[in-house]
């Protein structure tokens, strides 16, 4: 076994991780709090990618280009929650699927007619291009480090937010009994159009992370979206926390599995065999484990207190 | 009574349109939306283009184009042709970008008695055992390009080799395209989930653990440019070289040199076009194109335009009865027209038998970064199931 590999695997596994996390954060509060099923989380994702692209190839830097699509992407948001979202609360799952689906289909076009057809590409920040070398001569790349940086800089700031200050206590208490926490007198409508929109600026900053990886385009959400749900599936609905570590494992999971299941595979099968099945099976890992855990856990690892 | 005549009549009518049939329609299916349209437009763009060269005829008919766009899906690629097909009762299908659709919609327009061309997608199930009368591609089988940078890896003298690839019709041929010719050692295979990878952080870092000579990639469109930044932001970049077949084209280059990402100059491909290829076709193809659109034409626009020709010559050679499949047919297997890529015949699998050139990113003298031919690496080259091909 090759330890550096492993080593360096791991951290693949964890920005991949740190990435689901900060989609996976919004959309486990969404779904938590408000019961809201929403698929169109994954344009928000894109919208972020592509409204910081735009910025940072006005402005020439890409951490200037974050910072003034942040309050952008909350504005979205709370808009998108006062006006569409709002009166689908009362509605059906199934309405919730339907509505936000068409909500995808939307913001695809939308991109494709604002944006260039093929999308945004930006630089990589000139601070964070190449690699650094960290302990025991692992290489990995800064930027790549970075997106685990923020990610876990958000999950810090974000328990904070839920377990310390009073709007996160508002949050707990609307994800464990929302009709209680309306019946106290707290302003429920205010608080779902926080929530969507601090959900926003997270996916938003997810994509904006991103683009200079993968670009913006079209369509990315849907890429993503799915993971994002096995994620909070994984983690138990309307859990922070929970949402986190699935996050990681999910990360961890997909990369390992991609990285050394064709040499797991070659101990038990004829070299031909394994290399047909080595891709089929890693791209099912993450999916096989989760159907592990909610055959384990129904309501996931983490499941929310109380309720 | 009334009913006869009115019968009498609308026969004459339908035999009197038949008979005058003053136009053929061609569909052309390829990719019109999602980001994976910017090959599309340039697809459809080499046709526009063709047309005017030929003046909108194709012998005593008006040519009529309708596109199909098979949303970068293959179920869609299916349905786009099955309207072509049925609905709008198109005479002769072509284009198709993906292996995948082409391979799921073939049928659809073989099973109709039509006359089917590739002007991309060049899947081996279509070359050997299962080739078809009339199925013909006119760019190439997905192995011979690989097969010529297999060749080209052997003389730079590269012993071992790490190749990355998506997992999905034509990223299997190429990957067997290389396999077949390279006598080094493969230290390392990833085929990766198509579409919808287009991160290999963990490709990336087993590759920099296998440390392998050189680096061989099939990354078609958007995921090229994608894939070539990860590799250069891993640190690859200057240490190992990279090779790649439909990676780097006349779409990508403008956004590299956009980029300022000089890592790509110099990088090696193979194919069996490039827009500095000296015949007159090309030299017209290439300069009119440019004029037009102020950018260098791809191979998908270079072999748009071949096809108009390559059916233009069939039309003529039945003096329009495109009742005569059987004569368009033996007109297409002759592949008498110019072509961009100079001399070429037609294999018995319809499947061209054609050169391979190696190809070099270079600028050129306006400072626009595109590719310059350096050698025939593949003389007049067959592609490897020709043999397996019984005609049905």
């Amino acid at each position: 076994m090759d330890w550096i590999l492993l080593a360096e695997q791991g951290l693949n596994g964890l920005q991949l991780g740190a990435l689901l996390f900060l989609i996976a954060a919004g959309l486990t509060l969404t779904f938590g709090i408000m019961d809201f099923v929403n698929l169109a989380h994954g344009s928000l994702y894109m919208l972020g990618a592509f409204v910081g692209a735009t910025f940072m190839l006005w402005t020439g830097s890409f951490f200037a280009g974050i910072l003034l699509a942040l309050p952008l992407m909350f504005v979205i948001g709370a808009l998108l929650e006062m006006t569409v979202v709002r009166s689908l609360y009362q509605r059906h799952h199934l309405d919730h699927v339907l509505a936000t689906f068409g909500l995808i289909l939307f913001f695809n076009e939308l991109v494709q007619v604002v944006w260039p057809l093929d999308g945004l590409n930006v630089p990589f920040p000139a601070r964070f291009d190449g690699t650094v070398e960290l302990a025991f001569g692992i290489e990995y790349s800064a930027f790549r480090l970075m997106i685990i940086a923020v990610g876990l800089l958000v999950a810090v700031s974000l328990w904070v937010l839920v377990a310390k200050t009073r709007a996160g206590m508002l949050i707990r208490a609307g994800a464990s009994n929302r009709k209680m926490v309306s019946a106290l007198g707290v302003n429920i409508r205010l608080l779902f159009s926080l929530v969507f929109g601090i959900g926003a600026v997270l996916a938003g900053l997810a994509g904006m992370l991103v683009t200079p990886v993968l670009g913006a385009t079209s369509g990315m959400g849907e890429q993503i979206i799915i993971l994002a749900f096995v994620v909070i599936v994984i983690g138990g609905i309307g859990s922070v926390r929970g949402a986190f570590i699935a996050a990681v494992v999910t990360g961890l999971v997909d990369t390992l599995g991609r990285s050394f299941l064709d040499v797991l595979l070659l101990a038990f099968l004829p070299a031909n065999a394994a290399e047909a099945a080595g891709p089929a099976l890693s791209s099912m890992l993450i999916y096989l484990f989760m159907a592990t855990v909610l055959f384990l856990r129904p309501q996931g690892l983490f499941p929310p207190r109380g309720g | 009574m009334i009913r006869h005549v009115v019968v009498a009549v609308s026969a004459t009518a339908m035999w009197a349109t038949a008979a005058v049939a003053d136009s053929i329609k061609i569909g052309f299916v390829t990719t019109l939306t999602t980001p994976a349209a910017v090959i599309g437009n340039d697809m459809r763009d080499g046709v526009e283009l063709a047309l005017e060269h030929i003046g909108g005829k194709m012998g005593p008919l008006d040519v009529e184009i309708i596109y199909g766009d098979d949303e970068f899906n293959p179920q869609k690629g299916k349905q786009a042709t099955e309207r072509l097909v049925k609905q709008d009762q198109v005479d002769i299908v072509a284009g198709y970008i993906w292996s995948n659709v082409l391979l799921a919609s073939a049928n659809t327009v073989l099973d109709a008695g039509k006359i089917l061309i590739s002007a991309n997608a060049g899947p081996s199930q279509l070359a050997g055992e299962g080739c078809h009368k009339n199925y013909f591609n006119i760019s190439w089988q997905n192995d011979q390009t690989p097969m010529a940078l297999g060749k080209v890896l052997n003389e730079k003298g590269v012993k071992s080799l790490y190749v990355i690839a998506p997992n999905y019709a034509a990223g299997k041929n190429m990957v067997a395209g290389v396999e077949r010719t390279y006598l080094g050692n493969i230290v390392g295979k990833d085929m990766t989930k198509w579409p919808d990878q287009i991160d290999w952080a963990a490709e990336l870092s087993k590759v920099k653990a296998a440390a392998p000579e050189a680096v061989f990639i099939f990354y078609p469109g958007k995921h090229g440019p994608a894939f070539i930044s990860q590799y250069k932001q891993a640190g690859l970049e200057g240490k190992i070289p990279l090779y790649s077949v439909y990676t780097l084209d006349s779409i990508s280059l403008p956004r590299f040199q956009q980029a300022a990402m000089e890592g790509v100059m110099g990088t090696m491909m193979t194919q069996f076009w490039a827009p500095d290829l000296p015949n007159e076709q090309n030299k017209r193809f290439v300069a009119d194109f440019k004029k037009k659109h102020g950018r260098y034409p791809s191979f998908y626009a270079a072999q748009s335009y071949d096809s108009i020709f390559f059916i233009k010559s069939a039309v003529e050679a039945v003096q329009g009865d495109l009742g005569n499949v059987d004569g368009m047919r033996a007109a297409l297997e002759k592949a008498d027209f110019p072509s961009v890529r100079g001399e070429f015949t037609m294999g018995p699998n319809h499947y061209p038998i054609q050169n391979f050139y190696s190809r070099e990113v270079v600028v050129d003298e306006e400072g626009n970064w595109t590719t310059a031919v350096r050698d025939v690496v593949l003389k007049n080259h067959q592609d490897p199931y020709a043999a397996d091909c019984k005609m049905r």
